[in-house]
C-alpha cells in the first residue's frame, strides 16, 4: 500500500471512531437518566461529530479521489468503516454507556497528545484542537465512573459488570498494525502501543479511586480498525445514521 | 480602492455570536486574521468548539455584513491553528457575557461569582450546558441557576 493509502486508512480511523461514538452517545438523546446527563452527553457527541468531520475532511483531502466527508460518513457501508469495535458497542444502561466513554476517551487524549507533534501539519492542528475537547470528555467520564462505582450497592454492580463485559475490547486500542507501523516510520503518528502506558497510568487511579477490581484478562477482540471483522452492531448503527442517502439517494440538505 | 482593514475590523464588530447575540464574533476571538489579496479580502475564521452548529452561521453572518457594506469578493476560509482559547474573548466580551447573566471564564475552572446577585457561593451542576461552550452552575445565596462560559 502506498503512504497515501495508510494516512488515509489512519485518517478514517480517527474520524470513524468520533462518528461513530457520536453517533451511539446520540442515541441518548432525551432519554438519559437526568436533564444535566443528556445535556451532557449530547453536547460530547457534538464534540465527537466536528471532530469526525476534521478528520474525513482531511481522509478526502489526502485520497484525493473527488469524494467528501459526507461521502465517506454517509456512502461507506460496513466493511469500509474503520472505527475500533469498543465504539460501536450497544450503549447498555447509562453506567455502561460511561464507562465505555472513560476507557474511549483514556485512549483519545493520550493518541492526540502525541499526534499534536505529528510531521503532517494537518493531522498536528487537527488534533490540537480536539485534545482540548478530549481533556474535557475525561475529566467527565473519569469522574462519573468514580462517582457510580464508588456509589450504591447496585451502581457498583453495573459498573463492574460493564467493566469487565468492555474489558476485552481495550485492547484494540492498543494494537499495532502494518498502517500504525508505517505511519510511525513516517512520523506522522505514535505507535498504539507506546500509549498503554499513559492509559494504564489513568486507568488504575480511577477504577481504584471507583472501588472497581480491574480485569486482568489479556485477550482482545480485533477486527474494527482494519475493518476485517466488524460486530453485527455497526450495520445497526448504519441503517439509522446513513438512512436519509439510502432512502433519497444523492439528496442534498 | 478598497476599505482598510482596520476599518473593516470595525465593521464586524457590530456582528453577534448567533448563540450569545450579546457579544460580537470579534469579542469572541473568532475572527481571526483579515487581509487583502488583490481585490479579495481574505477572512480566517476559527471555530469555538469542533462541533458548535455555529460556526457555519458565523461564516454567513461575517460574509452578509462584509457584502452590505459592499465588498463583493471575499474568501472566507477556516484556521484551525492555533486552537481557539477563551483567553482570545476580550475585556469588553467578558463583560458583556456577564452583564447578560454567563459568567465569564476563568482559568480556575470556574466562576468567580454569581453574575445576577454577585455571590460567591456557587456551585457546579454539570460541566456542559446548553451549548458546547457553557457549562450549568447554581448560585447558594440567590439559588438562581446560571451559564458559565467554559474555560478552553
Ligand atoms: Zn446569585
Amino acid at each position: 500500500m502506498t503512504a497515501g493509502g495508510d494516512e488515509f486508512e489512519f485518517l478514517c480511523r480517527m474520524g470513524d471512531n468520533a462518528l461513530v461514538l457520536g453517533q451511539r452517545l446520540s442515541e441518548w438523546c432525551g432519554s438519559a437518566p437526568a436533564l444535566e446527563e443528556d445535556i451532557a452527553l449530547a453536547n460530547t457527541a457534538l464534540d465527537l461529530l466536528g471532530q469526525a468531520k476534521m478528520w474525513l475532511d482531511l481522509a478526502a483531502e489526502v485520497e484525493d479521489a473527488g469524494r467528501t466527508s459526507d461521502d465517506l460518513a454517509m456512502k461507506r457501508d460496513v466493511m469500509d468503516f474503520r472505527n475500533l469495535l469498543l465504539v460501536e458497542r450497544p450503549n447498555g444502561d447509562f453506567g455502561h454507556t460511561m464507562t465505555r466513554q472513560f476507557l474511549f476517551d483514556s485512549w483519545h487524549v493520550e493518541m492526540l497528545k502525541e499526534l499534536a507533534d505529528s510531521k503532517d501539519a494537518r493531522i498536528a492542528e487537527i488534533s490540537a484542537k480536539s485534545a482540548k475537547e478530549a481533556r474535557y470528555h475525561v475529566e467527565r467520564s473519569a469522574e462519573t465512573v468514580i462517582g457510580l462505582g464508588d456509589g450504591t450497592p447496585e451502581s457498583h454492580s453495573r459498573m463492574q459488570t460493564a467493566l469487565n463485559e468492555l474489558w476485552s475490547y481495550v485492547g484494540e486500542m492498543f494494537h499495532d498494525d502494518e498502517v500504525d507501523m508505517s505511519m510511525a516510520r513516517s512520523k506522522l503518528a505514535p505507535l498504539p502501543s507506546n500509549l498503554r502506558s499513559g492509559f494504564d497510568r489513568r486507568f488504575r487511579k480511577v477504577v481504584e479511586a471507583a472501588t472497581l477490581i480491574p480485569p486482568t484478562g489479556a485477550y482482545a477482540h480485533l477486527g474494527g480498525k482494519n475493518g476485517i471483522r466488524h460486530t453485527e452492531h455497526l450495520g445497526h448503527i448504519l441503517t439509522q445514521m446513513q438512512w436519509l442517502q439510502r432512502a433519497y439517494p444523492e439528496s442534498e440538505w | 480602492m478598497h476599505p482598510d482593514v482596520s476599518e473593516i475590523w470595525n465593521w464586524l464588530e457590530q456582528v453577534p455570536d448567533p448563540e450569545i447575540p450579546v457579544i460580537s464574533v470579534v469579542d469572541l476571538g473568532i475572527v481571526r486574521n483579515m487581509t487583502w489579496k488583490g481585490q479579495t479580502l481574505e477572512v480566517a475564521l476559527t471555530p469555538t468548539y469542533s462541533g458548535c452548529p455555529a460556526t457555519s452561521v458565523i461564516a454567513m453572518d461575517v460574509e452578509t455584513a462584509l457584502r452590505d457594506r459592499g465588498i463583493d469578493r471575499i474568501c472566507i476560509r477556516s484556521k484551525l491553528s492555533p486552537p481557539w482559547t477563551t483567553d482570545w474573548i476580550s475585556e469588553k466580551g467578558r463583560k458583556r457575557l456577564e452583564e447578560y447573566g454567563i459568567a465569564p471564564p476563568r482559568q480556575s475552572g470556574g466562576p468567580e461569582k454569581c453574575p445576577l446577585c454577585g455571590s460567591k457561593a456557587v456551585e457546579r451542576v454539570s460541566q456542559f450546558g446548553s451549548t458546547p461552550c457553557k457549562a450549568q452552575w447554581r448560585c447558594k445565596s440567590c439559588l438562581e441557576p446560571f451559564d458559565y462560559f467554559k474555560c478552553l
